[in-house]
């Protein structure tokens, strides 16, 4: 009795606790009728076209089960994510200057280096290391993230521990190529 | 048989059915009360919360929610399945979920327990004072009721990668012969059971579950190209040679992480993608 309290099975068993002459089989149902426990079953046969529009309509309204809100924050996805973001941004950032390069003189703001040294140089201390820090931070980690993914190419670091270890790795390797770039 | 027996089997009836039906519910509801609330001698009872994903088909506009259940850990098995089967057999039987071996080689009882994708029954319970454990079922598929996900597109996905042995029959009439060595590079892939905790806890297979075939189903595909008796490797990387079915891994690895059999369907994708790469 205490091993099958262990595994949750103590209802069951003591529910099976009927004394011997019970057991018979006419006996327990009507005992059961007197309870009002008889379940009476009545079958509907439906046409195979009706049975699948009810599975159909009940399809359509069952739920997607939660995911990336619910999933536990790891190394892995998280990072992943990460590397895509920077990547995304740093393409955005890549096209729009290019577009405003090109546009600039046509549309008459002037968008060359001698102008952008001289917005730079006008603006505050602070304004110019967060400015840095913004542009080097998602480069640094998307170009060691990229080494990392040149590594999984050719099979290599494809143990789970190494993949948690190289992840953590470019994490660090971003914070300090973050601060020499800024410095530089 | 006579009269008599007749009449005294009878009375036995009567009197059993008195014993049943009047005096005995209640004394057996009082023997499962002592049963599932008396803690065994010695022990203090060691509550934890369970918040459990809970979805009813037969109340579809009701939105998914989260219950709370309360279980005595000292009155519990050690694992999460322990838990969950406790909770069904004793406070709410209307709780839906799928179990079978109890050992984790049936796959069945694969759900989201604290965030990550594994086996109810190889997952012990957190015992650490007032931290509650949610479940969750696996994450986006759809539910067909709580914590139970459909399949059908998982199971799908394997049968198209044609998982069975494509060879002519050896011309001996014998049985399809394979070095020790070549038999080596199948271990840690046809272990898999299946579970599909890998493919639900890859984003790239949340986001394209319809065409790309997720982490279980690569690698089996792999398995299949790395037997040496098999001989439709060709085809079987041609199938592969779009942009969704196998190119939507980013090498996220999630799959290996979470595999409760330990196994690393992610490192099984990089051998496929760079054999596909090298060979000619």
């Amino acid at each position: 009795m205490q091993a099958a309290r262990a595994v949750g099975l103590g209802v069951r068993v003591a529910s099976r606790n009927y004394p011997a002459i019970a057991r018979n089989g006419l006996i327990q149902r009507s005992a059961l009728s007197s309870r009002g426990a008889v379940r009476t079953v009545t079958l509907k046969p439906v046409s195979p076209a009706t049975a699948s529009d009810v599975l159909n309509s009940q399809r359509i309204k069952r739920p997607s089960s939660p995911h990336f809100t619910i999933y536990q924050p790891q190394i892995t996805w998280i990072g992943s994510i990460a590397n895509r973001a920077t990547g995304g941004a740093l393409s955005g950032l890549l096209y729009a200057f290019s577009i405003a390069y090109l546009a600039g003189p046509v549309v008459g703001i002037p968008v060359d280096s001698a102008h952008i040294v001289d917005l730079v140089h006008s603006l505050p201390e602070w304004a110019k290391v967060s400015g840095k820090t913004l542009l080097a931070a998602p480069f640094a980690y998307h170009a060691w993230n990229g080494v990392r993914h040149l590594a999984w190419d050719s099979v290599k670091f494809m143990t789970v521990k190494q993949v948690t270890r190289t992840g953590y790795a470019v994490l660090v390797a971003s914070a300090f190529s973050t601060v020499y770039l800024v410095m530089m | 048989m006579s009269i008599t027996d007749l009449a005294a089997r009878s009375l036995i009836r009567s009197q059993a059915w008195r014993s049943v039906s009047s005096s005995a519910p209640s004394k057996y509801a009082q023997a499962s009360k002592d049963q599932s609330s008396a803690p065994p001698a010695g022990k203090e009872p060691l509550m934890k919360t369970f918040k459990i994903y809970r979805w009813n088909p037969d109340e579809p506009s009701k939105k998914p929610y989260l219950q709370s259940y309360s279980v005595d850990l000292n009155q519990c098995g050690p694992m999460i399945l322990d838990a969950i089967i406790k909770i069904k057999n004793e406070m709410d039987p209307t709780l839906t979920f799928r179990r079978s071996c109890r050992e984790g080689i049936c796959g069945s009882c694969a759900m989201n327990i604290d965030g990550q994708n594994t086996l109810a029954c190889l997952c012990r319970i957190d015992r650490a004072g007032g931290k509650e454990t949610k479940l969750y079922p696996l994450p986006h598929m759809y539910i067909v009721k709580d914590l139970v996900p459909d399949m059908t597109q998982f199971y799908k996905q394997y049968k198209s990668i044609e998982p069975w042995l494509q060879a002519d029959p050896p011309a001996d009439g014998k049985e399809h012969r394979q070095s020790i060595d070549d038999r080596a590079k199948l271990d840690g892939m046809y272990e898999c059971i299946l579970c599909a905790c890998c493919s639900t806890s890859c984003p790239s297979y949340w986001w394209n579950q319809d065409r790309y075939l997720g982490p279980a189903s690569l690698m089996a595909a792999y398995r299949w190209m790395a037997d040496s008796r098999d001989k439709a490797g060709f085809a079987r990387k041609e199938k592969m040679q779009n942009e969704l079915s196998m190119y939507r891994c980013h090498t996220i690895f999630n799959c290996s992480r979470t595999c409760p059999k330990g196994l690393n369907p992610g490192k099984a994708i990089a051998q496929m993608k760079y054999e596909m790469a090298t060979e000619s």
